[in-house]
């Protein structure tokens, strides 16, 4: 589909210094806040029932990135995360496993090691997550060493003291070296949008995340709050969608951080389908990051089998 | 495979239905002495709901005397405050039975449940909280002081907005001491009539409010009634101006809300996806049955080709469908009439020569249908661009500079809402003070609130409804007797 006067992207022009890649983030289009809060308000009266809770169900859980980032985090932690992510719930083999296990750098050979070939990836946060203050040589030592530990997927965080204080360029660049130390490893850059504070700010963050090369956009790191929230979520599958039809190029979104709950979580998925289709319906182009969804989600899934509740003492805790 | 939504119906089973109504008349339920019954059907499916009176001119007659007997009887004699807490109860009532409320709106109106739901029936209830708190403060509402009320008020509403429309009617003109007999129109007469239910659950003295039901007969034996003080009317322009005529040198007051083709005017440095949401809030809001719905899209040149394809993105996800499904954005057309209308307009404009797209979509078997329509490469002359069309029909067209958008828009009999979309302040208020249309919306579409004004300029009728203003049509000037 064409775009009209979307901006037609070269990556060489609009990043040849920081008041090229400044101009062309300005000139997005803006978000009007009430508008998006109301959009995305309509989209959470959705009423997903019966076959197609069902169906949403399966699917988040497929999507989702079972996350511990700790600072009490063990190895056996780790491998009993691994457990539940490769068969959430023992007494229904029917259950999909999870996208990934994301871990902090050090617990990567422990998350290898227990997901095998299990088809469930190994993802980790890097870049002095989750503050991202630390010199570019740490981040991509930190990087390097996680996919040398087997990481599938990186998550970076962005400097957002730069990106707030302008300075794009310097955000742009740390990006691009982060996915030239990650390669072949697929990255996903965190946003942090609980400290962009605004949505045009939202919306410039996706679009240097997407130029720069990142594989996927994802809100928070789950330590800011406020963290995943639904107009977020809404400004970000926007630039893809855009981004898509002005670049060729599809990118990954995640939300992260504060779903806790099946229904929260199927109102996300409600507004990827209506906002940019079934093209983004899938684990590889979009992942929840979440520790106690799942579990919500495996006890709302036993309800539509049996017809009751079992209650949480019949979910695994891991 | 796609994410399809599962049926997700509202329950019916929350309203009870009659098999037949009376006149609600004094405060009970009576038999029309004069007319004949008529069927309300939903158009969704074309069941009939129920059997209803038709007033004649004895029960008009009726009717209008138990206004007047309760007004010098007990309303106008009756303290501010009192008033005042018997519209709290109304409005809370409202509030309690708002399910109730919303399903028989959908199922005699068509309209989708998300919308009676989530916006006329909450902002009926709303509208009674305000003008509940103006009752007993009407020394303070710049009227003078004490303004006295009128008498009696003849209220005639439209069938988009049934219970909304009768808030706006009733509200005002209760809490400044005045009785009413209001009369919905004849293919939505179910929720006034559980209306009539509420007004006696809240032990409203009798013949405060009276219902009566019928057709265009009824209301100009309505009119005609020499005993009414005051005639409020909402609908078609064609119907105000024969109001007018009849009521001409008459002592009645008269305000009118009438039709409208609003301009919902895109700049190129609008937010443009919820300038899109907007276009479709503007138009496809309750099936645009809507007296200001943005019916003419006036988009800036250089944006005409994003915005174009992103709405035509957007309209293929709207779903049509059960009204009473929680998921359908887009419900029946009211009347076979409409439908009718509807059908003839956008032919005309096809064969104007503008271009015609709807998104995919499969339409019910039964009941009225039209799926949302754009037309693009419409002119200002074009008859699609000139005629209120009052359904789910935009017509495209463009302008180069802000002074043209204002010559396009203004250039309408009608004045009664416009849409300003930009991310400019000083251009919003630029447009704003040249656009002559009775409410601007700023980076928004179709937003309602009792504290805000609404009404029109021109041929959209004159007089306004909501806020302090709305309390003026229904107290006497100053210089009346």
């Amino acid at each position: 589909m064409s775009t009209g006067t979307l901006p037609e992207v070269s990556r060489d022009g609009v990043t040849r210094d920081n008041a090229s890649l400044r101009t062309f983030l300005h000139g997005l289009p803006g978000v009007d806040q009430v508008g998006a809060e109301a959009r995305a308000a309509m989209l959470s009266t959705r009423s997903i029932k019966t076959t197609s809770k069902q169906w949403a169900i399966d699917m988040i859980i497929s999507m989702i990135d079972l996350t511990t980032l700790e600072g009490a985090d063990t190895p056996g932690k780790v491998r009993n995360l691994c457990a539940k992510a490769r068969r959430p719930d023992p007494g229904d083999p029917a259950t999909p496993h999870v996208a990934a296990v994301c871990v902090y750098g050090d617990l990567v050979t422990t998350a290898r090691e227990a997901l095998g070939d299990s088809g469930v990836r190994v993802a980790a946060v890097a870049t002095a997550f989750p503050s991202g203050r630390a010199s570019l040589t740490v981040k991509l030592a930190d990087t390097k060493e996680a996919v040398a530990a087997g990481a599938d997927e990186i998550d970076m965080v962005i400097d957002r003291g730069a990106f707030l204080s302008g300075r794009y360029l310097q955000v742009f660049e740390e990006i691009v070296a982060v996915k030239n130390a990650s390669a072949p490893a697929h990255l996903k850059v965190i946003l942090e949008t609980g400290e962009l504070a605004t949505y045009d700010n939202v919306r410039r963050a996706a679009w240097l995340a997407m130029l720069a090369g990142g594989d996927f956009i994802k809100t928070s790191t789950g330590k800011i709050s406020p963290a995943a929230t639904l107009p977020v979520l809404l400004v970000m599958l926007e630039a893809v969608r855009d981004f898509r039809d002005s670049t060729g190029r599809q990118v990954g979104v995640k939300p992260a951080g504060g779903i806790r709950t099946s229904k929260d979580a199927i109102r996300h998925l409600v507004m990827v389908n209506e906002t940019v289709g079934e093209d983004w319906l899938s684990p590889d182009w979009f992942r929840f990051g979440a520790s106690t969804l799942l579990n919500d989600l495996l006890l709302q899934r036993q309800k539509l089998a049996t017809g009751q509740y079992s209650g949480p003492d019949y979910i695994t805790l891991d | 495979m796609p994410f399809d939504y599962a049926p997700a119906p509202e329950s019916r089973s929350v309203v009870d239905i009659k098999a037949s109504y009376g006149l609600f008349i004094g405060g009970e339920f009576t038999d029309a002495t004069d007319g004949t019954p008529f069927k309300t059907i939903s158009p969704s499916s074309e069941e009939v709901l129920a059997e209803v009176s038709e007033a004649g001119p004895s029960d008009v007659d009726r009717a209008v005397k138990a206004a007047r007997q309760a007004f010098t009887g007990v309303w106008s004699r009756l303290g501010p405050a009192e008033r005042g807490k018997y519209l709290y109860r109304i409005a809370r009532i409202v509030q309690e039975r708002a399910r109730e409320l919303a399903v028989l709106e959908s199922l005699d109106n068509g309209k989708p449940i998300r919308e009676s739901r989530d916006v006329d029936v909450p902002t009926a209830a709303a509208h009674f909280f305000y003008y509940a708190g103006w009752a007993d403060k009407l020394d303070y509402a710049g009227l003078g002081s004490a303004p006295r009320p009128l008498g009696v008020a003849g209220q005639i509403i439209p069938w988009n907005f049934p219970l909304l429309m009768l808030a706006w009617k009733i509200a005002p003109a209760l809490a400044t001491g005045n009785t009413v007999v209001l009369k919905p129109a004849e293919t939505t007469p179910l929720t006034a009539l559980l209306f009539a239910e509420i007004c006696q659950q809240a032990d409203l003295p009798p013949g405060v409010v009276n219902i009566i039901t019928g057709a265009g007969d009824t209301g100009q034996a309505l009119v005609e009634h020499p005993d009414v003080d005051k005639i409020a009317f909402t609908g078609s322009t064609e119907v105000g101006k024969a109001i007018a005529r009849t009521i001409a040198g008459t002592r009645k007051k008269v305000t009118l809300e009438l039709g409208g083709k609003a301009a919902n005017i895109v700049f190129d440095d609008a937010p443009i996806d919820q300038a899109v949401e907007g276009i479709v809030n503007g138009i496809f809001f309750n099936q645009g049955h809507v007296c200001c719905a943005g019916s003419r899209l006036l988009v800036q040149e250089s944006v005409y080709d994003e915005v174009l394809d992103s709405l035509r993105r957007r309209l293929r996800t709207l779903r049509l469908g059960d009204p009473l499904d929680k998921n359908t954005d887009i419900g029946a057309i009211n009347s076979a009439a409409q439908l009718a209308r509807i059908r003839e307009l956008s032919d005309i404009g096809e064969a104007e020569g503008a271009q015609r797209w709807s998104p995919p979509c499969e339409l019910p078997e039964h009941g009225f249908w039209f799926p949302p329509t754009l037309f693009t490469g419409v002119s200002q002359s074009s008859r699609i661009a000139q005629e209120e069309i009052f359904g789910p029909v935009l017509s495209v067209l463009t302008f180069r500079t802000p002074d043209e958008a204002v010559a396009k828009a203004n250039n309408t009999p009608y004045g009664l809402s416009a849409g300003v979309w930009t991310e400019k302040g000083s251009l919003i208020l630029w447009m704003a003070s040249r656009l002559r249309a009775g409410v601007v919306w700023a980076n928004t579409f179709n937003r309602f609130d009792p504290t805000s004004p609404f009404g029109g300029y021109k041929e959209s009728g004159f007089g306004r409804e909501g806020g302090r203003q709305g309390l003026a049509g229904y107290v006497k000037d100053r210089r009346d007797v």
